[in-house]
């Protein structure tokens, strides 16, 4: 278990690029930490840069207080669940399991014993003498898992684990990874771009974008307070509306004249309103939603239409509600999000 | 070179030493040497050596005999390539047709792969014996009298069919694998799409396999011009006289019995810059090919 | 290369299970007669190719004095296990050196000795370029790939030349060492090495192995089939030698059987009868290894080729 530190942690590829800008946070004994953001920008690299397989370009990097720039990533009491599991193939599972444990001089029947113990605790006992080609995608998964757990680790490292599995399966492996971190009360840190696995697995999520973290929040306050347009249409599907309005003769002002909202302290200039569809209210109200297209969900209904020339989404719990042609709908003021419409941060 | 290689500095050296030292004493040295001495006259005493500039190629180019070696040796090529390329590609087509006894074809023709090229000079003396030889026979009832190692031209016939005969089945392994590489559903789409298969070969299988066949054929010619060394010696004897040889076998001839080391380094030079036109061109055909797909 | 590589690359098991079985059957009588056409170009293609061993193997069972005569025929006589003694143990020249048996310990020295020795001498440089963070690894890199360029016969001369100053004429390291220097074989580990996953080796990093547990642990059991191909190819390449042993071994006890195909067929010129049965066994002894070994170990070896690039 471990509390670590990153101080401006930056790093620049040998060709140049940089991929993680100057980044601090901290991550508390214990802690589930999910890294969400889209392809490319810098997870991997952040979490690599963590288990010591990247060099850190600058910055200081500390777990439980102990600078580890430069430490090896064997050396760094941390374990790692890979993307493709990366298991050794002409291993038996239990020796993939014991490896990093006999390259410690761990006792042979030490070695033994916590593998047994691994094994009962992810229901890999049956399959300890096969192969990795001999195992499903499932068990593979777990193997890996395996491997992390049997050393104890001070930090559990995990890069995309759930992304070669099928959805089934995911949801399943989503709960297990949970579960067993809190059993087991390691501090984790878990790479993503699934922003389901993101909102259930976290104690809090880092949503990074381009090499800057955008937002730092529980999952709760990335979901209702986004820090940023990218966040707020990043998280959640379907993700908030955006929609371009204006501060306008002491009101917010959507481009067609309708006023959603009393301005805040005279102010001026356009904005980005935002507002989650499920917060939309049908029936009443002051603006007009044209809908052209309903989902049928089971459990609700999405429409799909315009609101004053632009895309809209909202949600309709009532089947009745649910019909194309033109709705009055209220944007009630408690749950709107005024963005900068330059820089996109929360006004 | 792997994102988290190792860091370790003197490992990594220790690993590649033997290797370097090897290539270092034995390719660039003798490469050097060779591309040296081609402009060098050496004493045949071995006291000292003259720089005669590029004298020892002119020399090459005014000797007829020379001449008359390339001109066979790029015949020589040219037929080989053909006839080896054209059996195996026919073979490898029906191998790859047939259902039963796939296997048996398989190995039946791929064995000579491992029979060395001196060997094949060995079985082509036997078949052309002028008293017996099996293929004399043959010949001779088509009122063909082959005079094997006494006439130029069948000398040069009975290389070419040992050469083409030790040849066929390593192009015939690339060309079938070739075609067990052509994906189950273009054949299929082919097959709803073209009713003769004739032309079905000629429009779809002939230009996947083009690739493989671009490759062959500078594998091809590299053989011919490199690895029939042992056959062509086998069938002379050790004693050419005024019958064909490779461009090689004339480096091995003048350098190494007749001790003209500048005019068979000049030769070697002129091999080495062949084979380096060969790769580029090779080099360039693969870059193209990766333009395609 | 590489792409090369991979357009050829079969998995001819599984191309074969795949393949449909031709639709075209339903039309009955013109494929018929097509099956009987592509068998009968499949016959004619093997005959073209064992005609001439099963004629070395009936020849070495007649008489030579009948040989002599009448060349080879259909006629299988009982000189065969005679003539086979006669090759092994008895020597073709005036050292008592060159009998078949001795010449099949060189050869296998040859072949087995460049063998291991180019493997293990490629993987330990291909290991070195591609999982070691290297200052020249480019260098290194061209300095071993420009090899690939040109064969050992385009510079034999100065090779021979520098091995007699080195005093390695007539020993086994100077037959097999400057028949290693060429990259084939480190090509084609470095394309293996490049194809395992990277999470492999960072994995094993954080589970505490270094280069040489890795290298030992890791690496080399994963290239096990890959090894086994080289292995093969370089047997039968090393085994198969002709112009170097010929000028580098001129002490009749380092003889090979290929190199002895030379003197083999400078004896069927003399002046007594040549001897047919014995060389003929010679020859055979001289391509039944590397035959067997390609036969046998079909699979591996078709892979290593096709793969290689050669
Ligand atoms: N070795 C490298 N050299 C140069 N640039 C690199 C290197 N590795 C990654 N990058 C670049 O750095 C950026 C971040 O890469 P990273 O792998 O961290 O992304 P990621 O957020 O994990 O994306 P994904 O969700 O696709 O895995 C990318 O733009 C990538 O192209
Ligand atoms: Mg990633």
């Amino acid at each position: 278990m471990a509390r670590v530190t990153l101080d401006r942690v930056h790093k620049v590829y040998p060709n140049g690029f940089e991929a993680v800008r100057p980044t601090s946070f901290q991550i508390e004994d214990g802690e589930f930490l999910v890294l969400v953001g889209p392809s490319g920008c810098g997870k991997s690299t952040l979490l690599r840069m963590i288990a010591g397989l990247e060099d850190i370009t600058g910055g200081t990097l500390t777990i439980d207080g102990r600078e580890v720039n430069s430490v090896g990533p064997a050396d760094r009491d941390i374990a790692m669940v890979f993307q493709n599991y990366a298991l050794y193939p002409h291993m038996t599972v239990r020796r993939n399991i014991a490896y990093g444990l006999a390259n410690r001089g761990t006792p042979r029947d030490r070695i033994a014993a916590k593998v047994e113990e691994a094994a009962r605790m992810l229901n890999l006992t049956d399959h300890l003498d096969r192969k990795p080609a001999q195992l499903s995608g499932g068990q593979r998964q777990r193997v890996a898992m395996g491997r992390a757990i049997v050393r104890d680790p001070a930090l559990f490292l995990f890069d995309e684990p759930l992304s070669n599995l099928d959805a089934k399966l995911r949801n399943q492996m989503r709960i297990e990874i949970k579960a067993l971190q809190r059993r087991l009360g390691v501090t984790s840190i878990y790479v993503t771009h699934d922003q389901v696995e993101a909102m259930t697995m976290a104690d809090r999520i880092i949503v990074l974008n381009g090499g800057v973290i955008e937002q730092i929040g529980t999952p709760a306050e990335i979901y209702h307070s986004p820090a940023s347009t990218f966040v707020a249409s990043f998280m959640g599907a379907p993700p908030m509306n955006l929609i371009e309005a204006a501060f306008e003769t002491g009101a917010v002002r959507l481009p067609d004249g309708t006023a959603v909202m009393d301005a805040p302290g005279g102010r001026s200039g356009p904005i980005t309103l935002g507002i989650r569809p499920e917060d939309v209210r049908l029936g009443r109200g002051s603006a007009t939603f044209d809908v052209a297209l309903v989902e049928e969900l089971g459990a609700h209904r999405l429409l799909h239409g315009k609101l004053s020339g632009q895309p809209f989404t909202a949600h309709a719990l009532k089947e009745s509600d649910a019909t194309t042609g033109s709705h009055r709908i209220d944007l009630p003021f408690e749950a709107l999000a005024l963005f900068d419409r330059e820089t996109g941060m929360r006004l | 070179m792997k994102r988290a290689g190792f860091d370790n500095p003197w490992l990594p050296i220790l690993l590649l030493l033997p290797q370097l030292s090897i290539i270092c004493l034995f390719f660039y040295w003798p490469a050097w040497q060779a591309l040296r001495s081609s402009f060098f006259l050496e004493d045949p005493f071995g006291f000292g050596e003259t720089f005669v500039g590029l004298q020892n190629y002119t020399r090459l180019w005014d000797s007829p005999q020379y001449m008359k070696n390339a001109w066979f040796t790029l015949w020589f090529s040219f037929l080989v390539t053909f006839f080896s390329l054209a059996i195996a590609l026919l073979l490898a087509v029906k191998a790859d047709t047939v259902l039963r006894g796939a296997r048996t074809y398989r190995t039946l023709l791929m064995w000579v792969y491992a029979v060395a090229p001196p060997v094949a000079g060995f079985i082509a003396l036997i078949l052309f014996n002028q008293r017996w030889g099996p293929l004399t026979e043959a010949f001779a009832q088509f009122g063909w009298l082959l005079r094997v190692r006494l006439e130029y031209f069948d000398t040069a016939f009975a290389m070419i069919v040992a050469s083409v005969w030790k040849q066929v089945p390593v192009n015939f392994i690339f060309f079938l694998s070739g075609l067990q590489s052509i994906p189950r559903a273009v054949r299929e789409a082919a097959l709803i799409d073209n009713r003769s298969g004739i032309s079905r070969f000629w429009t779809v299988t002939f230009p996947l396999l083009a690739p493989t066949g671009f490759f062959l054929l500078i594998i091809n010619i590299t053989y011919s011009l490199f690895d029939t060394f042992g056959m062509i010696d086998t069938i002379l004897r050790n004693n050419p006289g005024d019958q064909p040889v490779t461009l090689v076998y004339q480096v091995y001839l003048d350098g190494f019995r007749g001790q003209d080391i500048g005019g068979s380094s000049a030769q070697s030079v002129v091999l080495m810059v062949l084979v380096l036109a060969l790769t580029v061109f090779q080099f360039r055909l693969v870059e193209r090919r990766i333009h395609y797909t | 290369m590489a792409e090369l590589s991979h357009t050829i690359l079969l998995p001819p098991e599984q191309a074969r299970a795949a393949r449909p079985v031709a639709p075209a059957r339903r039309h009955r009588r013109p494929l018929r007669w097509g099956a009987v056409g592509n068998h009968a170009v499949l016959i004619a293609g093997a005959l073209f190719m064992l005609a001439p061993l099963l004629m070395l193997v009936q020849m070495s069972t007649i008489p030579d004095a009948q040989i002599m005569r009448t060349g080879p025929s259909f006629e299988i006589g009982d000189r065969f296990w005679p003539n086979l003694e006669k090759a092994l143990t008895e020597s073709m020249s005036f050292s008592g050196e060159t009998t078949g048996l001795n010449m099949f310990r060189n050869s296998m020295i040859l072949g087995l000795g460049f063998a291991l020795g180019k493997i293990v001498i490629s993987m330990m440089a291909a290991y070195a370029i591609v999982y070691f963070r290297l200052r020249f690894a480019t260098l290194a890199f061209w300095l071993i790939f420009t090899t690939l360029l040109l064969p050992l016969e385009v510079r034999i001369v100065p090779s021979y030349e520098i091995t007699q100053k080195l005093g390695l004429l007539n020993s086994w390291t100077g037959l097999i060492v400057p028949l290693i220097a060429s990259a084939t074989a480190t090509f084609f580990f470095r394309q293996f090495f490049m194809s395992v996953p990277e999470e492999l080796l960072e994995a094993a990093k954080i589970d505490g192995a270094g280069p040489v547990k890795f290298f030992i642990d890791i690496l080399v059991p994963l290239s096990r089939t890959m090894i086994a191909a080289m292995f093969i190819i370089m047997f039968v390449f090393g085994w198969n030698q002709y112009l170097w042993p010929v000028m580098v071994s001129t002490e009749e006890g380092k003889f090979t059987l290929v190199q002895g195909i030379k003197q083999i067929t400078q004896g069927l010129e003399g002046g007594h009868i040549p001897e047919y049965g014995r060389s003929n066994i010679l020859a055979i002894l001289a391509v039944l290894p590397p035959v067997l070994v390609v036969v046998f170990f079909q699979r591996w070896f078709v892979k290593g080729l096709t793969e290689s690039d050669k």
